[in-house]
């Protein structure tokens, strides 16, 4: 399994690799809504959460196709499900690593991205916390819509379509609870209530995943 | 001798169609088998379906539990990393042994700080059948293994292959090379071609016998 990992990191930091892609995308849709919506402070720090966390999810999901479609070309998945690596673990170990090269990065830079969208001082340490707790749902959830579209062309706009909805209930806590914590409201509930799915994906989703791979290699 | 594969009536099916059916063979150890057939047949099918990819549509297949390696059409090389990369990351998810005799005997040992993207085509293949001999496993299942190698490489996985047979291993082979094992046996697939009429009886009647059974 730490092999896996190992491969997984080393692959997305080479060149080619698409590491910090993401990362640059969650920067420049942070720096084009200011452009869009208007310099007004008030206006910006209301909306802020919500593009902050929109803004996550998007990045999130522009790297999500290449979790399992590249090893799918080149015929590594077969020899991965024939493995003694349970199918469930090696899913879970990439969206691990999936979650380390994408979401990691987004989370710490985040704060950054917060002071161009004039997101209130109180509301920073929450956001960090929604962030770190809300996106490894992110992963798991994009690591089952890629299983689901691996092999299939343009798999990735029908991933993007399936995967969306997925995200909505982490999207609602998530931005909910930085909203709380920028307005001086108590935000432990939505946190409480983003934490039980993020764990409730982690627990189930890589069962999913596999089962959808098993169908996808046949 | 020890049976490390007992095949009993086995059949398999392509996009939902009947391949191959009543397929029956055993291999042990130190055995090899050459799977030939016209191309479509359904050879490769047949190892995808042993190696667990794939369910049978019916029949029994037998081995210990994780005893066979599979290599298919593609040799799961991931181009950023070099040769030695490659090969200890599938030494490491196999739990096999070192790489070192791998790299010797696949004559990779010249090439193993080079990335994968900067090999030929029949280097690569080299490699992905290097990765064999790291999996530790003693069935290997091999799928066109000489697509791109050149005679003097046929030759060397040849021997390489007569090694792993001399060590107790098997292989299941679907080539129509000449690999020069004049031991291995040869099993013609075409008079297990699923035929229209079986195949018609497996799409319909037994289905519906299956689905009130």
């Amino acid at each position: 399994m730490k092999a896996l990992l190992m491969r997984d990191l080393r692959l997305a930091t080479r060149a080619g690799g698409g590491f910090g892609l993401a990362l640059a995308f969650f920067l420049i849709v942070c720096t084009l809504v200011p452009f869009g919506v208007g310099p007004e402070g008030g206006q910006l720090s209301r909306i802020a959460p919500g593009i902050l966390w929109v803004g996550a999810l998007l990045a999130c999901l522009l790297s999500l196709d290449r979790i399992f479609a590249l090893d799918f070309e080149d015929g590594s998945l077969d020899l991965l499900a024939t493995a003694p690596l349970p199918l469930e673990g090696a899913v879970a170990i990439k969206a691990l690593a999936h979650w380390l090269t994408t979401g990691l990065p987004l989370v710490i830079f985040a704060p950054v991205l917060g002071v161009l969208l004039h997101l209130p001082s109180p509301a920073y340490p929450w956001l960090l916390a929604s962030l770190a707790l809300g996106t490894p749902a992110l992963s798991m959830l994009g690591a089952f819509g890629a299983a689901v579209t691996v092999g299939l062309r343009r798999g990735g706009l029908l991933m993007s379509l399936l995967v969306l909805p997925l995200y909505v209930p982490t999207l609602i806590f998530g931005a909910e609870a930085v909203r709380r914590g920028a307005s001086g409201a108590d935000p432990v509930t939505s946190l409480v209530f983003l934490a039980a799915i993020t764990l409730g994906v982690l627990a189930l989703v890589p069962f999913a995943s596999a089962a959808a791979l098993r169908v996808n290699l046949r | 001798m020890t049976t490390r594969l007992a095949v009993r009536d086995l059949a398999v099916a392509r996009g939902g169609l009947r391949a191959v059916e009543g397929l029956s063979f055993s291999l042990s150890a130190g055995q090899a088998l050459v799977l030939r057939g016209p191309n479509g047949i359904g050879k490769t099918t047949v190892l995808r379906t042993l190696a667990g990819l794939q369910p049978a549509v019916s029949g029994e297949v037998e081995a210990p539990a994780e005893s066979l390696a599979y290599a298919g059409h593609a040799d799961g090389l991931k181009s950023a990393l070099s040769v030695t990369e490659n090969l200890r990351f599938w030494s490491d998810v196999f739990g096999g042994p070192g790489i070192d005799a791998a790299l010797e005997r696949m004559n990779l040992r010249e090439l193993a700080l080079r990335p994968a993207h900067a090999l030929s085509a029949g280097q690569k293949r080299r490699l992905g059948l290097a990765r064999l001999m790291v999996t530790g496993r003693p069935v290997w299942l091999l799928d066109e293994p000489t697509v791109s190698l050149d005679t003097a490489s046929v030759a060397l996985f040849a021997s390489v292959l007569r090694d792993h047979l001399g060590q107790g291993g098997a292989a299941l082979i679907a080539t129509h090379i000449d690999l020069g094992l004049p031991e291995a046996e040869i099993l013609d697939l075409t008079p297990y071609r699923a035929g229209p009429a079986r195949r018609d009886s497996g799409m319909r009647p037994a289905g519906f016998n299956e689905a009130f059974a």
